[in-house]
């Protein structure tokens, strides 16, 4: 096998983008695993693609424009039984700073 | 009465509910009796629902509208094609419980027309795999040997046809989900050509590449599900406006003259040989019925899967971006603030498959590597597009392997997700170039069936058909049986 393409630590900061998170053995794994993967993925270096545009989407379609009116939006009650935790018709989640409570 | 589906394509079920005699509640019933008796050893379903399924079948014979062909039939779907108010889960523990408000637009489509769903199919989580091993809820197996996987990532509908439960069953193929477990089934199954079939309600995994598609016994229940399922939706701005067609109107049997290519590189390396020569003794039939077969090249083959898995992994990575435990499924206990939540949840809700594929397209997309990863393989994929343009430029088809071997042990490969991943080089060309593809039983190997791919050109699905039916019709493959059918 080649060099290194990542590394445990890069793969941390990568799981952090990603909002994951990993106990040492499994960052270990992912690491061993990630680093296989990007091996065959660096196999395309071997392609010249100088003058070849990038094809992101085979759609044929432009953009479908509709009329700007409200539609199918009078479900707040349907939607609100799948939410994890709900009060006053709101979903609730925790604070986003440490230790402020209710 | 219980109504065996290997005997009755869906034509002849048609027929029967037409003459009245069957009811659609009989072959609700009988399929809710193909379950009891068989899913405890295929474990295709992950939710089913008897009573709603059987009060649908009721109303549908009230109505005595039998109109479409597949009005009256019961069907199984995917579990990541939505269901209003029916548990749909991805078979992901982060959709654990999740009931969707709104129906997919092809089960809607499905509705409309009167057919019965039973229940939600077993899938590799998210779609992510290819042995319906990833699933969080359970293990799939196949068809003909209990101890082998039904392949996937459409796992649980390609056994549910396969074995007889259903008539039908719809899936989603992103790199190969509904044909390679097509393949090791010995069924059906078809990717439609990107934008054929609306997207709406399928949960989003590769958005470029995801088609939704169907699994039948034969070719021609294939076309006329498909007749069903296709055509524009204004909620799927790629979905196509082109005019659709009737798929079946091709299926005479007829090859005489129709220009088959055969790739040298699908028979390279990694390919089992006895597939290889399965396969093309299936050829060599297409040829004695008249079609003129040539060998062709698609040079850039061997960079598809590392192509695929940047572009694939990529958009997942941002779709997937979704599921944070906010709104809906599973949400983490014990969290100490809202990022804490985030990550918990989603640490705790996905299995390692899925993070796999999340990391890889998280870095993919990332600052330092764009341009060499991501961007890189947008190129590659244009010019993997070009090598089909050439081809089809002088063919009708381009015909090969489904995969590069037969069903496998279970656990055997779930462990080495590299060579899990190199198991799709001859299904993902297919996805990045938007062509639809289809696999038919070509033959068996040690008693396991192997898939013929018919690949045509964009929106020609109906050639893609006329070659398999030619095939199936001549070799009546589907005429054998795997022994779960004894059960019923």
């Amino acid at each position: 096998m080649s060099e290194t393409t990542i590394s445990q630590q890069e793969v941390a900061h990568v799981a952090s983008l990603a909002k994951l998170a990993f106990n040492d053995s499994d960052l270990k794994q992912f690491t061993t695993q990630l680093d296989s993967i990007l091996n065959i993925f660096e196999t395309l270096g071997e392609v010249n693609t100088e003058d070849v545009e990038p094809t992101y989407s085979v759609t044929e379609n432009v953009n479908h424009l509709r009329e700007d009116v409200a539609d199918n939006w009078h479900q707040k009650q349907a939607l609100l039984k799948n939410a994890p935790l709900e009060a006053a018709d709101l979903i609730k989640v925790p604070a986003i700073l440490d230790g402020e409570g209710e | 009465m219980t109504i065996n589906f290997f005997d009755n394509d869906l034509t002849s079920l048609h027929e029967q509910l037409i003459n009245k005699d069957i009811t659609a509640v009989d072959l609700a019933q009988s399929t809710l009796d193909n379950i009891d008796k068989t899913d405890d050893k295929l474990n295709a379903f992950i939710t089913t629902n008897p009573e709603e399924a059987l009060v649908q079948a009721k109303k549908i014979d009230e109505q005595s509208d039998f109109t479409n062909i597949l009005s009256g039939l019961p069907v199984a779907l995917k579990d990541n094609l939505a269901t209003n108010g029916i548990q749909t889960t991805g078979a992901s523990r982060i959709l654990e419980n999740f009931k969707p408000v709104y129906d997919a637009t092809v089960v809607d489509k499905l509705n409309t027309v009167g057919a019965i769903s039973v229940g939600k199919t077993n899938m590799d989580e998210f779609a992510m795999g290819g042995s319906t091993e990833t699933s969080y809820y359970k293990t799939t197996t196949n068809a003909w040997d209990q101890t082998k996987v039904p392949g996937g990532s459409s796992g649980g509908s390609a056994a549910a046809v396969a074995g007889g439960l259903v008539p039908f069953a719809l899936g989603s193929d992103t790199g190969g989900s509904i044909r390679q477990p097509a393949a090791f089934n010995g069924i059906v199954g078809l990717k439609p050509t990107y934008g054929r079939v609306s997207r709406w309600g399928l949960f989003a995994m590769a958005s470029s590449l995801d088609q939704v598609g169907p699994f039948t016994r034969t070719v021609k229940d294939n076309a006329l599900v498909l007749n069903t399922i296709a055509g524009f939706d204004a909620k799927d701005s790629t979905s196509s406006t082109r005019e659709v067609p009737d798929f079946t109107s091709k299926l005479t049997g007829d090859v005489k003259g129709l220009k088959i290519a055969v790739p040298k590189e699908y028979f390279g390396e990694g390919i089992d040989p006895k597939v290889a020569k399965t396969v093309k003794a299936a050829i060599a039939q297409l040829e004695a019925l008249g079609a003129i077969v040539d060998e062709v090249s698609l040079p850039h083959t061997k960079y598809g899967v590392a192509a695929y898995y940047i572009i694939m992994s990529s958009e997942a990575s941002s779709n997937l971006q979704r599921y944070d435990g906010v709104r809906y499924g599973f949400r983490a206990d014990d969290v100490k603030n809202l990022e804490d939540l985030y990550i918990k949840t989603r640490s705790e809700g996905f299995g390692d498959e899925v993070k796999r594929r999340i990391m890889l397209g998280t870095f993919s997309l990332s600052a330092g590597a764009y341009d060499a990863f991501f961007k890189k393989a947008a190129k590659i994929r244009t010019l993997l597009i070009e090598d089909f343009n050439k081809v089809f430029a002088d063919y009708d088809v381009i015909v090969g392997p489904t995969a590069p071997t037969v069903a496998y042990g279970l656990g055997e490969e779930i462990d080495d997700p590299t060579a899990m991943y190199l198991a799709d080089v001859l299904t993902i060309p297919v996805n990045l170039a938007g062509l639809p593809g289809l696999s038919v039983n070509a033959g068996f190997v040690d008693g396991l069936p192997v898939g013929l791919q018919i690949i045509g050109k964009p929106f020609d699905e109906a050639t893609v058909y006329q070659t398999g039916y030619a095939f199936e019709q001549a070799s009546r493959l589907f005429e054998q049986l795997p022994d779960i059918a004894k059960q019923y």
